[in-house]
């Protein structure tokens, strides 16, 4: 009985238990980032137990929403949904100085631009060598590698096989977290540490979520450069692959 | 009041989602093109104005600064809810894709943002 009211009253306000419980995480992160002398941020800590939770509630449930297909833990899909993640990357904005923006546009955009173009020749590249040769097929697996929200826009206007855009997201969930994790560790070497560096990182990631959590985990000062532009990456990326991308794929390999 | 800080960048980020839907739709593809950019930038230029003025009060900033706090604890939810595990089962393919252009990224950050306007602080001082 005592069992049965502990669940209820845990699963009663499943937004609420999330709160308790990245509250929780934060801490202890925070904690353990103290024991290395803060070599090693806190937030990149409690991002890491995040991954990993996700990873706990994959294998537990074969979902696709990591902890969140755990029906206790469900209320983690609408804290880190897009709706807050979205509007908590817009509050990161107050406060940012419109010189600094103006410095970190063109460099921004540029990275957008040439990102862009590059994501989509590897992943098409890699396509090619693993086998798939028809220029659909390059160009949906050209789309996941620029962010995992294009390859299936890529492929549903191509006409691609399931296959073939399953395997394009898969390709965009592997950018977008090894953003989330190498971010920290590579900054200082790639220049990561100022406004424009901030942005152009931004452009040249173009996932959110990777760009988000990757900065969080580094500089929170720079969260809000590297979001701008990130958030202009896929919306651009849907844009050019289905076109430009898979025209220029067929005119060579077609 | 609290409030109408929040409401504030509740706004910016209505009219930006609408901005960037309608930029969507006259290149032709139904999908948002830099909605949460242009929020920022709105968000940016609007409290900007009302602040000098006098127009935002301490209390309507702190409206705007909680959520901006809860960023980095909304973020760590975000990779909770990950897919992981896909990423991990992911074929070569996948990760070869993947990760070459998050390594060909990081190599770009420096010669990019070399573009930027130089920022010496004595520039800046002359200005």
């Amino acid at each position: 009985m005592f069992l049965d009211i502990l669940n209820t009253a845990l699963g009663k306000y499943p937004l609420v238990l999330a709160f308790a419980c990245v509250g929780l995480i934060m801490w202890v992160a925070y904690a353990l980032g103290k024991l290395t002398n803060n070599r090693v941020h806190g937030s990149a800590i409690a991002i890491l137990i995040g991954l990993i939770l996700a990873y706990i509630g994959g294998v537990l449930t074969d979902g696709k929403k990591g902890i969140a297909d755990i029906t206790l833990f469900s209320g983690f899909a609408l804290m880190g949904g897009g709706m807050l993640r979205d509007f908590a990357i817009v509050s990161t904005a107050f406060g940012v100085k419109l010189e600094e923006l103006k410095k970190a546009g063109l460099p921004g955009a540029v990275a957008l631009v040439v990102s862009v173009i590059i994501a989509t020749v590897l992943g098409s590249l890699a396509a090619y060598a693993f086998g798939y040769t028809d220029p659909v097929d390059m160009a949906t697996i050209g789309g996941g590698t620029v962010t995992f929200i294009v390859g299936p826009v890529t492929g549903a206007a191509l006409g691609a096989s399931s296959e073939v855009i399953a395997l394009s997201v898969a390709a965009g969930v592997v950018k977008s977290i090894a953003v989330m994790i190498l971010t920290p560790f590579l900054a200082k070497v790639a220049g990561l540490d100022n406004p424009a560096a901030a942005a152009v990182y931004g452009g040249l990631m173009g996932t959110t979520s990777g760009v988000s959590a990757g900065l969080a985990a580094t500089d929170p000062k720079l969260v809000p450069y590297g979001a701008l532009t990130a958030t202009f990456y896929t919306g651009f990326g849907c844009l050019v692959v289905p076109s430009v991308g898979y025209m220029a794929i067929l005119a060579l390999f077609g | 009041m609290l409030i109408y800080g929040v409401a504030l960048m509740s706004g910016c980020m209505i009219v930006g989602t609408f901005l960037g839907y309608l930029v969507g739709n006259l290149v032709g593809i139904s999908a948002n093109i830099g909605g949460v950019g242009i929020a920022m930038l709105l968000l940016v230029i609007v409290s900007r104005y009302l602040m000098d003025r006098d127009q935002l009060s301490k209390l309507a900033q702190d409206g705007i600064k909680f959520w901006s706090a809860m960023y980095i604890p909304i973020v760590v939810a975000m990779a909770a809810k990950q897919n992981v595990l896909a990423a991990f089962d992911a074929g070569a393919l996948a990760f070869i894709a993947g990760l070459g252009s998050v390594l060909a990224g990081f190599l770009l950050i420096r010669p990019i943002a070399a573009l930027s306007p130089k920022s010496a602080p004595e520039n800046n001082a002359a200005e």
